[in-house]
């Protein structure tokens, strides 16, 4: 780290924080971005000065030279605080461009602090304006990828729920499992389908499922497979398997695939397929007269 | 007879319980002493109970489909039971469906089906 | 043939039927060290145990070399013989393909069980395959 390089500007945010302070939350509102629809301006500033402080911490303790890196140990404090305001602002449905102009808002205070102090240094002026650039630019940087960082995780969370949510295995009797599938079948879900299905036919030492595909729009012949081997793999396991809700279209479509179901059952209703169902494990639906 | 594994002989029926570190060597053995137990005890069913194994690769998938097709020559048939989720997921991959074979989630399932009512 | 991920683990040799449960034990043990659930420790395994046979029966022997890493997570074995090789291995990755008049299901078999693998032969030289499963 140079001293030459970055005494000027750490004695500027120093000595004029709350000058570069009310700049920035100005220049934020002068440009729209302080989104007051989302957040109060108590919390705006707030939010701004701690990451003014930990800035001044990165650039007192960090090399900010050619060797600049904002994954370095100085700046730690600055990458915690703004992954908090971004993760908290992005919860809050600010958009990533919004989050990139909040903080290259805070080139303008600083230029202008700069402009003033520097007046008849035109090099040096330049020469710090240049340093301070690249430092605003890399934190702007990183607050997109931790933006990108935790739309991935929404993401990929609610995609956990999505498929959690689709593959229940309920026990419909003593015995007597159901599986109704919902939704498209691709390879990895249908690995995740079949294996839930069979820990559970362990636990509950169940002896028929009842795979349903009412809800189920397509069936290709991948899907067929998927659906035979699930049959197979209920039947080494020692439980029967009976395919149900297969509807019109669903039996056309397989037979035109040459999808040959061989000795797996099939029903074109879960009602039929629960009263066979049934009557495997030894009960009996019967209608109760009235008195 | 094979080390790994004890043959027991219960209500006509020949019980196995295959131990998790039988080698290929071992099943082979056992294939033969099974087929030969078939014959001199008049066995009606063999019951295998492969819950011990963490693994059945085409080895040991091929020796249980020649076993149950030696037993059905030998009027018995032939249950595998206990076998694990992981296993049967990964038999089914493998394009073996074991279709000589009943299946039974346990012994007391394969004895009851045996008996021919269902387990109370 | 690139440079097996992580480091060495174990080597095993292969030369009865006893020392391919050894293998498969090793390799099953290093994925359940790194959290693999049974699934995916039964289906590599498996295709361990095909690969690993297969040396011992028509490759007349030879080694298992098993590495495990942390990150990314995975594990690989290299299981490599000095038998005969084989001369088509597409033809060999088909299911129904065998010289050994066994149901040849193996080395198909093994590639669908493993998140990858690669054979390397040369016929008269001998056969190595590179299993991978990824966590």
């Amino acid at each position: 780290m140079s001293e030459t390089e970055t005494s000027t500007v750490l004695s500027i945010l120093r000595e004029r924080f709350d000058a570069i302070l009310d700049g920035w939350i100005s220049t934020q509102s002068d440009e729209g971005v302080q989104r007051t629809d989302l957040f109060s301006h108590k919390e705006g500033r707030e939010q701004t000065s701690s990451l003014l402080r930990a800035m001044i911490t990165g650039i007192a303790e960090g090399d900010t030279g050619s060797r600049f890196d904002l994954s370095s140990e100085p700046w730690t404090e600055l990458r915690t605080v703004l992954v908090d305001v971004t993760q908290e602002r992005s919860a809050r449905g600010v958009s990533p461009s919004d989050m990139a102009s909040f903080v290259l808002a805070l080139k303008g205070p600083i230029f202008f602090q700069l402009q003033e102090l520097l007046a008849d240094q035109a090099g040096e002026l330049v020469e710090e304006i240049f340093f301070i650039s690249r430092v605003i630019d890399a934190f702007a940087v990183y607050c997109t990828e931790v933006f990108i960082a935790e739309r991935d995780r929404i993401i990929e969370q609610q995609r956990d729920q999505m498929q959690e949510l689709s593959t229940p295995v309920v026990e419909l009797w003593d015995k007597v499992l159901t599986l109704p599938l919902i939704g498209t079948m691709d390879s990895a879900r249908a690995q995740e389908v079949m294996e839930n299905l069979l820990e559970t036919i362990l636990q509950r030492q169940s002896e028929v499922v009842i795979v349903d595909l009412t809800g189920v729009q397509t069936v290709d012949t991948q899907v067929a497979q998927h659906m035979l081997r699930m049959a197979s793999a209920v039947r080494l396991m020692g439980a029967e398997c009976i395919i149900s809700g297969i509807s019109p279209t669903i039996a056309q479509t397989m037979v035109q695939l040459g999808v040959d179901v061989g000795e797996v059952t099939t029903r074109s209703t879960i009602r039929t397929g629960l009263a066979d169902a049934l009557n495997r494990v030894g009960y009996e639906i019967v209608h109760k007269a009235k008195q | 007879m094979s080390a790994a594994s004890a043959i027991y002989f219960v209500e006509g029926v020949l019980l196995v319980a295959i131990q998790e570190d039988i080698s290929d060597t071992d099943i082979l053995d056992l294939q033969e002493a099974l087929a030969e137990r078939i014959v001199r005890d008049s066995a009606r069913a063999v019951v295998m109970d492969i819950n011990a194994l963490e693994i059945v690769d085409t080895f040991v998938g091929r020796i249980l489909a020649q076993l149950a097709s030696v037993s059905k020559l030998l009027d018995a048939q032939t249950y595998v039971v206990g076998m694990r989720p992981a296993v049967a997921m990964t038999l089914v991959e493998l394009g073996m469906d074991l279709p000589e074979s009943k299946t039974a989630l346990s012994l007391s399932h394969a004895l009851q089906d045996l008996r021919g009512k269902p387990l109370a | 043939m690139s440079v097996p991920e992580g480091a060495l683990v174990s080597v095993c040799v292969l030369l009865r039927d006893r020392d391919v449960l050894h293998a498969r034990r090793v390799a099953g043990q290093e994925l359940e060290k790194l959290g693999a659930r049974s699934v995916k420790k039964t289906r590599f395994v498996t295709a361990v145990s095909e690969i690993g046979r297969n040396a011992v029966m028509h490759g007349g022997g030879g080694e298992a070399r098993i590495y495990s890493q942390v990150h990314p997570p995975c594990v690989t074995v290299v299981c490599r013989d000095k038998g005969p090789g084989i001369a088509d291995v597409d033809a060999a990755l088909c299911d129904g393909f065998s010289t050994a008049g066994s149901m040849g299901r193996g080395l198909g078999g093994a590639r669908r069980l493993c998140d990858q693998m690669e054979i390397e032969t040369t016929v008269g030289k001998g056969t190595c395959v590179t299993m991978v499963a990824r966590l």
